[in-house]
């Protein structure tokens, strides 16, 4: 892709604490239109998943006690399971949701979703709490090694591209 | 599963919430014992400890200048931790970088 627009910022990642992870942005756009995407299915499909690892299940019950799901499923046939339950909702500036991974169903964590408008931007931050360290460490790990893989497949598209042969799409995929 | 030493490497080190503040101080600027006793609610005993522990792994190194030690950062062995995080960040970019095409692709369908 060769979008040359400026983008108002870039994810920023800290560990404020040893159970928590905080991921902030800022986006060009009404805190409304954010939370829209965040959570309508048709609209989380187009920029949750990968191209050649898109959501192949995307369900929202978006109301206290409701329940989400993500799957996405690879080139290869692999799904991966995300799911949880809405606690709190407040349409457009907070939501609050368990979380976790299937594969790893004992590391439940609670997502937090904050939104705040400010002539016509809005920041965005998401904390994830985890139960214990470890299980947020693993967290970041998971993404640490899907991240690896990313830049690897790139590497191999690059190398394909000397080739002369078609590149292929990227994969990869962590909540 | 047992944890790991303290001193294995620069994540266990730095897995203690007081190792940490004192990383912050020194991030600062050089530092003897005594200015992190003064800015943290700690003995001198337990500073002295924590600042072995760092030193253990080099995230933390010491200098003499006459009878005082002081301490600072070493930010390279920190660069293990730090990219680690970092790349989780580049994940959630690419992916942030998707939504916020979607939003302004959504603002542009708004506006026709």
């Amino acid at each position: 892709m060769t979008t040359t627009r400026a983008r108002h910022g870039s994810a920023v990642v800290t560990l404020p604490s040893d159970r928590e992870i905080l991921i902030t942005r800022v986006f060009d756009a009404p805190a409304a239109l954010v939370f829209k995407a965040w959570t309508t299915p048709e609209l989380v499909r187009r920029w949750w998943g990968w191209e050649s690892s898109p959501l192949v299940v995307c369900d929202i019950d978006l109301r206290p006690g409701g329940a989400w799901r993500y799957v996405t499923r690879d080139a290869d046939g692999t799904e991966l399971g995300w799911r949880g339950t809405y606690l709190e909702i407040e349409a457009p500036h907070r939501l609050v949701s368990t979380e976790v991974f299937e594969g790893h169903p004992e590391g439940e964590a609670q997502s937090t979703l904050t939104l705040t408008e400010r002539d016509g931007t809005t920041s965005f931050s998401v904390t994830v709490l985890h139960a214990s360290k470890e299980n947020r460490d693993g967290h970041v790990a998971s993404g640490m090694e899907r991240g690896l893989q990313h830049s690897l497949d790139r590497v191999e598209d690059l190398l394909a591209e000397l080739r002369g042969e078609p590149a292929r799409t990227d994969v990869g995929g962590v909540r | 599963m047992a944890r790991a030493a303290t001193t294995t490497d620069a994540f266990n080190a730095i897995a203690e919430v007081s190792r940490r503040d004192i990383l912050e101080i020194l991030s600062g600027g050089e530092a003897a014992v005594g200015d992190i006793v003064g800015q943290l609610r700690l003995s001198q005993p337990q500073v002295s400890k924590h600042l072995g522990v760092l030193r253990a792994v080099d995230v933390v190194r010491c200098r003499t200048v006459g009878k005082r030690h002081l301490y600072r950062v070493n930010g390279a062995a920190l660069r293990p931790v730090h990219d680690w995080v970092r790349t989780f960040e580049a994940h959630w970019n690419d992916r942030l970088d998707r939504l916020d095409d979607l939003l302004i692709e959504l603002q542009q369908e708004d506006t026709q």
